[in-house]
This record gives structure tokens, sequence and C-alpha cells, in this order.
């Protein structure tokens, strides 16, 4: 993926005013997003990637918002553009599908029609028709059975599945360059995600859409994922290929996340590797680094925050922000089994 | 399916348990025009101490399997046995004494903790309307009770709002195991909380089972996790248990056709094997 990118985040700084004093939701964040390249970014809730997202396509614009640094769209920059500006991109350049297909649409009008006032507030000159036989090319284009029928359904009627493909289908309605999925399949059965995960990776392999997944769910990123950045508490503490991330993790939180979920390819642990503690608040993060209070590994250095920089000599894009070198890391990994924290005494595991 | 038995037989036998909800039409005279058979004939057993993992899909009937075990509604049909004794169609009054012995934990630690209500009330409530303690007695077992589930007894006087949901979920725990009950139904109890969370949760309930010889009936969609925490694992299906077994039969040699669909739509997390699988089975649609 060494092709321009048509998206380029540097610096990227949110912050809202809030009672209890300046809360910086997303810290120094930046990345490039390449055509036809799938770029995840995880963390838990209130990591920042959300916000992060939001603020890329002008959704955290508000009185008590502080955003600093750039976003760069095919050069064009979007942090200055005005709202009429910013309302044109979203949809014809960036399109967006939310978690929850529930709230995502309007409840009382057909779902065709609302993607025909989408598609015909961006192209006046698209006639009614025009615009719905669109709908119907892309309900089906996204497996919509019966696409014809379907689109004078409303959002109710369609099954959570269902809905989220009709989501995509109006994300796509304008044929926009950049896809942001925030959390596209968590609120699905497995067997439904498979199905949407399988959409996005031939939307994107056909279309070259470039697409930011934004999840917190490892197994998704294996499925579909070029390259990861992994944030804790609105900073990018870890970020690199696909790859790099599952089989060389080199930040304590990554190893922790890994460690943390149930595989069905493995033997079953005696007990799940667990992280201890809970993410700190925004508005009294710890001196240094934040993941400090919950890292098993934590010495003197850790009360100065390390740099997001490449540490491993013949990875150059593979970033990190912790100061254990990259022998004591994989030293400390295999003590803790495969890749968790706190592995239990004496259980032989994976 | 008598391992690890104590006493006779099972502590939770459910057999041909349906539950039907009407569909009615009409204006002026309710016709009932059809059925939605939400758990249309399962049969499990619990034995103590042990896990029974119920796995599916949103819409399989596992939630309304768990409020019909509980007699939280009426069942349409079949038998709920309790150590040995018969509970189908038991009244509230009748259903009270044996509450003690089967509590619940849920989904949503957001919506199951009342906002106005202290942490200690919250705990001790159940001790209190059950007649078990009272004063600093009750309030000394309460603290006992959130020092066991990794809270602080500091925590007592705070209100549900000033914890995380990982806490809450905690706080809930302790409520359930205030009666020390025999029986736990865990009706999704992980599946709000983030990742690394979800650990902790996960290891605090087998910490409590050994410990307190509690039976789970833990019911989940993330099939992951109920085969981690589960002896057994039933598969629903349209309200029906297609599959059952221990729990790495069911994970690694699934003979029922929605069991594999389901074991091979988890996503793997590890690229390689991911890329392989997709090579090698095609597409899951």
């Amino acid at each position: 993926m060494s092709a321009a990118p048509i998206l380029s985040v540097r610096d990227l700084r949110v912050g809202f005013a809030t009672e209890g004093g300046l809360l910086q939701a997303v810290d120094k964040v930046s990345f490039d997003l390449a055509p036809g390249e799938v770029l995840a970014i995880v963390g838990e809730s209130g990591s920042g990637k959300s916000v992060t997202a939001q603020t890329m396509i002008g959704l955290t614009r508000s009185k008590n918002a502080r955003i600093e640094g750039s976003v760069k769209l095919d050069g064009e920059e979007l942090l200055d553009a005005d709202d009429a500006t910013m309302r044109r991109l979203r949809g014809e350049k960036i399109g967006m599908v939310f978690q929850d297909p529930m709230t995502s649409f309007n409840p009382v009008y057909r779902l065709g029609a609302q993607i025909v006032e989408a598609i015909r507030a961006h192209q006046e000159d698209v006639g009614k028709d025009q615009a719905r036989r669109r709908v119907v090319e892309l309900f089906e284009s996204v497996g919509i059975p019966n696409a014809e029928r379907r689109i004078d359904d409303y959002p109710h009627e369609f099954s959570g599945g269902m809905r989220q493909r009709a989501m995509i289908a109006m994300a796509l309605a304008l044929e926009p360059e950049v896809l942001i999925a925030d959390e596209p399949t968590t609120a699905l059965d497995v067997t439904i995600q498979a199905q949407i995960l399988h959409l996005l990776e031939d939307l994107n392999r056909e279309r070259g859409l470039a697409t930011i997944l934004i999840t917190h769910d490892l197994g998704v990123v294996a499925e579909v994922a070029d390259r990861v950045l992994v944030m804790y508490a609105g900073r990018v503490v870890e970020e690199g290929t696909l790859d790099e991330i599952f089989y060389d993790p080199q930040h304590p939180y990554t190893w922790g996340l890994m460690g943390s979920l149930t595989r069905l390819d493995r033997p079953r642990p005696h007990r799940l590797p667990q992280i201890a503690g809970s993410p700190p608040s925004l508005l009294d993060l710890p001196q240094g680094c934040p993941f400090r209070p919950r890292c098993p590994h934590e010495f003197s250095k850790c009360t100065e925050y390390p740099a997001l920089e490449a540490r491993l000599p013949d990875a150059p894009d593979h970033r990190d922000r912790c100061w254990l070198n990259p022998d004591q890391k994989r030293e400390k990994r295999q003590v803790e089994g495969q890749i968790g924290l706190e592995a239990p005494e004496g259980v032989p595991r994976g | 399916m008598s391992d690890g038995a104590k006493g006779n037989g099972p502590l939770l036998e459910v057999t041909d348990l349906v539950k039907h909800f009407p569909i009615k039409r009409g204006i002026l005279i309710d016709r009932e025009v059809d059925q939605v058979r939400a758990v249309d004939g399962i049969s499990f057993e619990v034995e103590r101490g042990k896990t029974l993992g119920l796995v599916g899909e949103s819409g399989s009937g596992k939630s309304t399997a768990c409020r019909a075990v509980l007699q939280l509604i009426k069942p349409t049909s079949g038998s709920v046995k309790f150590e040995g004794r018969e509970i189908a169609g038991l009244g509230r009054r009748q259903m009270r004494p044996l509450r003690r012995e089967m509590q619940m934990i849920f989904q949503d630690p957001y919506a199951s903790l009342n906002p106005r209500k202290r942490i200690g009330q919250i705990v001790g409530d159940p001790l209190k309307l059950q007649g078990v303690s009272r004063g600093s007695d009750l309030r000394r077992q309460v603290q006992e009770l959130l020092e066991r589930v990794g809270l602080s007894s500091e925590h007592y006087n705070r209100f549900p709002h000033e914890f995380s949901g990982g806490q809450r979920q905690r706080i809930g725990i302790a409520r359930a195991l205030a009666l020390k009950p025999k029986l736990v139904i865990c009706d999704e109890p992980v599946s709000a909380l983030d990742v690394s969370i979800q650990a902790q949760i996960v290891n605090l309930l087998d910490d409590l089972q050994d410990e307190l010889g509690l039976a789970y009936l833990f019911v989940a969609h993330d099939i992951g996790v109920v085969r981690h925490i589960s002896d057994r694992i039933a598969v629903m299906h349209d309200g029906k248990i297609v599959e059952q077994g221990t729990a790495d039969q069911v994970c690694e040699q699934p003979k029922d056709d929605y069991t594999k669909k389901l074991l091979a739509a988890v996503p793997i997390p590890d690229p390689k094997e991911s890329r392989e699988r997709r090579q090698g089975a095609g597409s899951v649609r």
C-alpha cells in the first residue's frame, strides 16, 4: 500500500471544555489512508477512536470543542472547511456507517425514499426515477434480495443485518472515496457480522474504497484490516501492519487486548488473562504513560510519556509508545505465555 | 451427565419447556391468529456447581427460556424441576422462598441498578426483604460481599453513577450472591462490557463458582466466552435446542449444521488463520 494517501491526518487534537476542566479526548493522532486500504482503529470505550472519526467529518464541531491539527482529504484541509463544504463532502467524498442501524434511519420514511433524497440533495440534476433506479442497483450490490420491492419498505420491516446493508448502500450512494465504519457489526449476530464483513471487503477490493474501520473486536480486525492503530486514553499507543500488530505486538496494552480474547481455535486456558483495573478518566490522567497504573511492567521511566516511534530496527512503520526495549518486550511476552498479561502460574497455554 | 453431582439428581431439570406468545388481531374481538414459538420444547439439566452455557443468536429464545425457568413468565407447558421439585406454574407467593435459591445477573449494568439507591441498599435489599439480616449485621454482610466481588467496603454509601460498567456488573453480582443462591442465571453478563473488563468478570464468576459451589446457567451469544466458562453447552436456534454436549465437544466436533455455521462465523483473532480459513471455506454466506 504505497499509493499516495487519500486521507492524511496530522497531530489531530480534540478537547472538550467540561465542568471538570478540559477533556482531551484525542491527543496528537496522525495517520495516512491509501486508496483501497482498510485501516482499523482499535480501542476500548473512551479511547478516542470514535471522536477521531467524527472530527474528521466535522461532526464534533461545537462551542466547547477545541480542535487542532490537520485533516487533509485529497490535499484539501477539512478542519478549516465551512459547514456547507463539509455537508457536501460528507456523502460525496466520505461515506459513513454507524453502529446502530436502528437509529440511523428515520423510522417514518421509506428506506428507498431516504436514500433518493440523499442522492438528490447532492446531485440536483438527477431525476427521481433515475435516483430510484440507482438505489435499486445499490441494494442489489450490497446483497439485499428483491431490491426492487424492498426499497419501498420502512426501516422496521428490515432485520438488523439488512438494515446495516441498507446503511452501507446509503453510504455508497454517491460513490465516496473513503468509508468510515464505526463499529458496523457490533450490534449484529455473528453469522450476519460475517456477511457484512465480506461485503465490506468486496467493496474495498472492487471499488478501491479506502476504509476506516473502528472496532473493539480484534477478531473483526484480523478478518479485514491491512493496518491497525491501537488507541488508549486518546492517543495512539501502537501502530503497524496487521501482521506486525498480531505477531509482534510491542505495547503491553496491545498484549492485554490480545490476551483477554477467548479463542475457539485454542485449548481453553484455565483462567482468562485479564488487564487489571479500568481505563483512566480523561480528566485525571496519570503522569506519564496513561496505561502505567494497569501495566505489570511499569518501571521508573514510565512517569515520562514516550513518543510514538519505530523501536524495531527492521520495521520502520511499526511504531509504539513503550519504554521497554524490544528484547525485554519479547521476553516479557513469552514469560506471560502467548501474549496476554497476568498469565496464571503453572498453567500451560495455547 | 452425573459427574460431580452431589445430592440426588441435577439441581435444575428442564423438560419440554414451551413458551408460545399469541399473536392477536381484531378490534372488538381479539382473535388469536398465530403464535410466536419463542421456546419450543427444550430440555436441559444444570448440575450442582457446574455451568451450562446456552448460546444462540438474537431471537433464538434464550432469554425467554431463562425467564420461563425462573417463572418470571408463565411457561405454556413443560416441566421445570429445581432440586427435584416441580416449580412450573407455581404462583408468586409459592415461588418466593425459592427465589433465595435462584438469582439472576442481567446484561445491562446501566439499566439493572436503581440510580437513586445507594450501593449498600441495592446489595442489602434482598437480605432485608427475605428477612435474613438487619442493622449492623446487614451492613457487615454487604461490605463483605462488596469485597468479595472486588469492590471496596467504602463503596457502601455511593450511588451507581459513580461506577464504571465493569464495577456496576460487580455490584449486580454481589446482589445476586447476597442470598447465597445455589443457581445463578447469567443473561449476557459480559456483552455490554469492554473486552479487557469482560475477562475480569468472567474470571470473577469462575472464582465465585469454585468458592461457593454455584451452578450457572450462562446465556450468551458469544460462543467464545460461553466455551470458556461452561462445562456443557446447549445451542439454541428458533426456540429449539439443536445440539447439546460438553463444551469441547460442541466447539470442536459440532454435529449440527447450525452449530457449525455459528462456529464458522466467529472471527478468529489471528490473521493467518483467518486468511487460510477464508481461502479454504469460501464465503460463509
